[in-house]
């Protein structure tokens, strides 16, 4: 499958990415209204240094401890992907707890959200990687 | 002619799901029948306290869709119980007599509550525990917006009771005999700042002290303050069900002893989920860990087994996300301290508390209150067990990050399959 990877030798660093992946998943179909003025909560974050930085999202293990470890059973696997059935999740941060990549984070209101590679928003395949302006993400099979 | 092999799980909870999945990942055509004690498809029993938290309903309760036993080719016995197994004959025998054939058999039994005996407790007409959801709902039917309610054990179960109850009764009480909360998770300091934010949202402590005896809807403690309540919830302990297993001969101490296989002292019965006891790889010592995921985990990796594939799990350790209106907790591993030859990294600041322990350069253990951002980044470290001294761990005590790590983890963990 399709999946989401990162190179930190060609991350410039200018966290589009975080606000590519905001506005895709925000279901405003304008950019400016969905972000402007607002504290952002990507489902992708860039961190580093001044010299390095690469951006961190959901691997999408194929053996992921936060599928098996999920207590509400909100976390699942569709097709390879790592999904979130947000009705079902109580927002116990078991899945934060177990995640090696801290790839995991709470929204704005305390729920748990991730990348699920804008394959359930009107982008249909990840915001992050096709924004990308030197190819430090890409979405492709490896 | 082919030949068609037959597991039986007993149990229905977590661990029982795991097997089915683990044998379907191998075998798409043999029987599995499933014996379940209690009426309900699988749920997620860690939500019952959310359910009475009105965060959750019956219906997203459950663990798996609607149709998960029938997609996976499984017979489920509800309100059936097993007796008996014949390990000799590869066999087991129900409550109601019938005996059900197997290959390859899975105890999945989880636990119990612990009753301790305590005088005049016949003399409390409404008394509960508060492990499944039957219980859940019959505290849910007993409670009015007058009740007083004392709960027993300042425990995981005791104090998510009180949480999910909150609200819906006029009082709560929780008492314990040891001298803080979450004592088995959190150390002293972590305790009192839990116990403090719970006292602020109206729940009552009596720790350090135990009930003496109760008449009727009296308690009175040991220390000899007297608790008037209307609904007792018992949440002391449980004990691992392991009746069944030792009954056939196989080892069993506080939990059913397992392999990394899973694979008990008995020739082709496995067991997982609650009612086993495996290596706690942060302090190697061998203890009944009953969480969700390790309950997962062990289910899946016995099933693969039961059904001629291999998979182990060798880095079983004791880990807890909870959260008490609002603070999240986290803490995984074990503790140690310098007498023990550890270290104590005390990161604490702005009101969170985040310890590290590390020994033998691994990190052993922690305990977080509030910011819990990132912090399956430690939990792996400890799974892995990785040299702290290969890694930027003054920086990475600080946030956890990937930053610590050498330019290869990543290259190898952003940047192809795991």
């Amino acid at each position: 499958m399709k999946r989401v990877y990162v190179n930190e030798e060609w991350c410039l660093g200018c966290h589009l990415c975080e606000y590519n992946c905001a506005y895709a998943n925000s279901g405003i179909s304008n950019m400016v209204k969905a972000l402007k003025g607002k504290e952002i909560f990507p489902r992708i974050h860039v961190e580093g240094d001044d010299k390095i930085t690469y951006a961190v999202s959901c691997r999408h293990c194929t053996d992921p401890m936060c599928v098996k470890s999920c207590i509400s059973g909100a976390l699942h696997l569709e097709d390879g992907a790592v999904c979130i059935d947000r009705d079902k999740c109580v927002g116990c941060l078991t899945c934060i707890l177990v995640c090696p990549y801290g790839a995991i984070a709470q929204d704005e209101n305390g729920a748990v959200q991730k990348c699920e590679l804008c394959l359930k928003n009107a982008n249909g395949a990840p915001a992050c990687a096709a924004g990308c302006p030197n190819n430090a993400i890409v979405y492709e099979e490896r | 002619m082919k030949n068609v092999k037959k597991y039986v799980i007993i149990g229905n909870g977590t661990a029982a799901a795991g097997c089915v999945e683990g044998i379907r990942s191998i075998d798409k055509e043999c029987e599995i029948t499933v014996i379940s004690a209690e009426n309900h498809p699988v749920y997620c029993r860690p939500l019952i306290s959310y359910y009475l938290e009105g965060k959750t309903d019956v219906e997203r309760m459950k663990y798996r869709p609607d149709d998960f036993y029938e997609k996976n080719g499984c017979k489920v016995l509800y309100g059936r119980e097993a007796k008996r197994i014949d390990a000799k004959n590869k066999k087991v025998t129900l409550d109601n007599g019938e005996t059900i054939e197997y290959d390859a058999l899975c105890s999945a039994t989880g636990s119990s509550p612990f009753v301790p005996p305590m005088q005049g407790l016949d003399t409390v007409k409404q008394k509960f525990t508060f492990m499944t959801l039957d219980d859940t709902l019959a505290i849910e039917k007993a409670i009015k917006p007058t009740s007083r309610v004392l709960i027993i054990g300042a425990g995981l179960i005791g104090l998510k009771c009180a949480e999910g109850l909150h609200g819906r009764v006029k009082s709560i009480t929780v008492c314990d005999l040891a001298d803080r909360v979450l004592s088995s998770i959190l150390d002293e300091e972590s305790a009192a700042a839990v116990q403090k934010h719970l006292e602020n949202n109206g729940i009552s402590f009596l720790l350090g002290d135990s009930a003496a005896k109760f008449d009727g809807n009296t308690a009175e403690m040991k220390s000899g303050v007297q608790v008037k309540f209307d609904i007792l919830v018992l949440a002391v302990g449980v004990r691992a069900n392991t009746s069944l297993v030792s009954e056939t001969g196989g080892a069993c101490k506080r939990g059913i002893t397992v392999d990394e296989h899973m694979k008990t002292t008995v020739k082709d019965i496995y067991a997982a989920g609650d009612c086993t006891e495996s290596k706690d790889i942060s302090d190697g010592n061998v203890k009944v860990m009953a969480l969700l995921p390790n309950a997962y985990i062990q289910g899946h990796c016995a099933g693969v087994n039961m059904a001629g594939g291999s998979e182990a799990f060798d880095n079983a350790v004791p880990m807890n996300s909870i959260g008490f209106f609002g603070l999240h907790i986290m803490t995984a591993g074990s503790r140690t301290d310098e007498e023990n030859g550890g270290q104590v990294f005390d990161e604490s600041e702005d009101g969170n508390i985040k310890k590290l322990f590390v020994k033998n350069d691994k990190l052993t253990g922690f305990v977080l209150v509030g910011n819990v951002e990132r912090t399956g980044i430690y939990t792996s470290l400890i799974r892995s067990q990785t040299p702290l001294s290969s890694i930027n761990f003054d920086f990475l005590r600080k946030n956890p990050n990937l930053f610590s790590f050498s330019t290869n983890y990543r290259r190898k963990n952003l940047g192809s399959v795991v």
